[in-house]
């Protein structure tokens, strides 16, 4: 396919490959924020070929993993409803909630349906206007324009039976808290691609400068992977920390300017719990005022539900790169994609679900 | 809900007054809006996140990145592609 073999060439990625062997003198940490990465790079055997000095880290982008589970459990609170057609994208039905999920819901009798788009779940509710349409708006800045648009469509169609239970969360907030965390060993970043191709890269240039910390824009194929590493390992062996494109192909230093004013049209910069990091000042979306009446959480009153994580789920600290999927007790026994007991083993993004799917087990040492 | 891949835009229509279009990848064929890259073409590739096209494949900037690597021999690394902050 195009755009895609050709940044698999392998002749390409050993050249890169040896290039890193020939730039890199000291250990690095490097971190891959964007779940979809992580998988990448386990699948295509990347963290097993890189010299032992680099060691990468698998960061928090994958918005299975981290929407809350008092988030999940509203969604199952509503989903359960009589007159409620609970919409979500598929990933999010099998992710624990403190009691059951959305699966358990649906075999239970709820109106629980996948789509594909948020625009789906505005066609179910202009098909159902007895019904009420709740779609679970969760993911990053890449699902944000989607969601935003629907809102928006929505309102031009008048549709009252509409609703969004947001779970927005926005990178850059977390990478820089990650950085701030008196624990932190992240020395470099690989940014998602995705995101900027919404956002552009020039908002990790306050970031880059301040927290002195390299932060290259990177793809997802193994060129692309490859590329942003060895870019990176250039400026930490050379002291520099800057903003680098190595997806060029795809994003540009402003972004995407008509998905940028949709979102800030209907959403708003607001406080987020992340699912095993805690609250992260500004670091998510919430609905404009204006667009309240868009706001499941509004039109159905659901109870704050105090709710502990699993006491063996490391995921938290997976997610903030303090810990690998294989260091936790559960992994693999206890917990499998199967039977998870926490969100990083749920999506395929998660780290633990690639860990555990590429057989990336005890024996292989830390690294 | 995160599709790494780009499409080819097979296809391009209006659905309740946004602009939608077909979307091939590797001949799974999706519906996707458009509303994001009005101006994008059929022909075009473009990359897709739950059913919004984000942008276009900048098929000039994929071609110059792929012809570094390839050209480059052993020890013939210069500087790497790509722009960067100051
Ligand atoms: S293996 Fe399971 S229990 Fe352990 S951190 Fe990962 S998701 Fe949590």
């Amino acid at each position: 396919m195009k755009f895609l073999s050709e940044f698999q060439d392998p002749d390409s990625a050993r050249r890169i490959l040896d290039e890193i062997r020939r730039t890199v003198t000291k250990p690095w940490v490097i971190m891959e924020i964007c779940g979809g990465q992580t998988h990448a790079i386990v699948r295509s055997g990347i963290d097993r070929l890189l010299p032992s000095q680099i060691e990468l880290v698998h960061g928090p982008g994958c918005p299975v993993c981290v929407t809350p589970l008092e988030l999940i459990d509203k969604a199952i609170a509503i989903a359960s409803r009589p007159n409620v057609i609970f919409a979500s994208f598929g990933d999010m039905l099998r992710v624990p909630g403190s009691r059951k999920d959305l699966f358990v819901v649906k075999s239970e009798g709820g109106d629980v349906r996948v789509v594909y788009s948020p625009l789906d779940a505005v066609r179910i509710a202009r098909a159902h206007p007895d019904k009420q349409v709740v779609f679970f708006a969760v993911g990053f800045e890449t699902t944000a324009p989607g969601n935003a648009m629907a809102v928006v469509q929505a309102e031009r169609e008048r549709l009252t039976n509409f609703s969004l239970l947001v779970s927005h969360v926005l990178v850059p907030p977390a990478m820089q808290a990650l950085l701030r965390s008196p624990l932190n060993r992240v020395q470099a970043y690989l940014a998602a691609g995705h995101v900027c191709t919404v956002m552009g890269w020039k908002q990790y240039e306050p970031i880059s400068s301040q927290f002195r910390v390299p932060i290259v824009v990177t793809g997802f194929e193994p060129i692309d992977l490859l590329a942003g590493i060895l870019a990176a390992v250039r400026q930490l062996e050379s002291s520099r920390a800057s903003v680098e494109n190595q997806y060029a192909r795809a994003v540009n230093r402003e972004g995407n300017a008509v998905a940028q004013e949709t979102v800030d049209r209907v959403f708003e910069i607001a406080d987020r719990k992340w699912r095993g990091i805690g609250v992260i000042p500004q670091s998510g979306l919430c609905f404009r005022p204006e667009f309240a009446s868009f706001d499941a959480e509004r039109r159905f009153v659901v109870h704050e539900i105090e709710v502990a994580e699993p006491a063996e789920c490391i995921s938290g600290l997976i997610l903030q790169g303090l810990k690998k999927p294989h260091e936790c007790s559960a992994f693999g026994a206890r917990c499998t994609p199967q039977t998870p007991l926490g969100a990083t083993m749920v999506s395929s993004e998660g780290a633990c679900a690639a860990y555990y799917s590429f057989q990336r087990n005890r024996s292989i040492s830390s690294h | 809900m995160c599709l790494a891949v780009p499409g080819m835009i097979i296809e391009r229509s209006e659905e309740n007054g946004l602009p939608m279009g077909r979307v091939d990848f590797g001949g799974t064929v999706i519906p996707v809006c458009l509303a994001y890259v009005p101006e994008s073409k059929v022909g075009q590739y473009v990359i897709v996140h739950a059913g919004f096209a984000l942008n276009i494949v900048d098929e000039d900037e994929a071609q110059k990145t792929l012809a570094l690597w390839r050209e480059l021999n052993q020890g013939d690394f210069g500087d790497l592609p790509g722009e960067r902050s100051a």
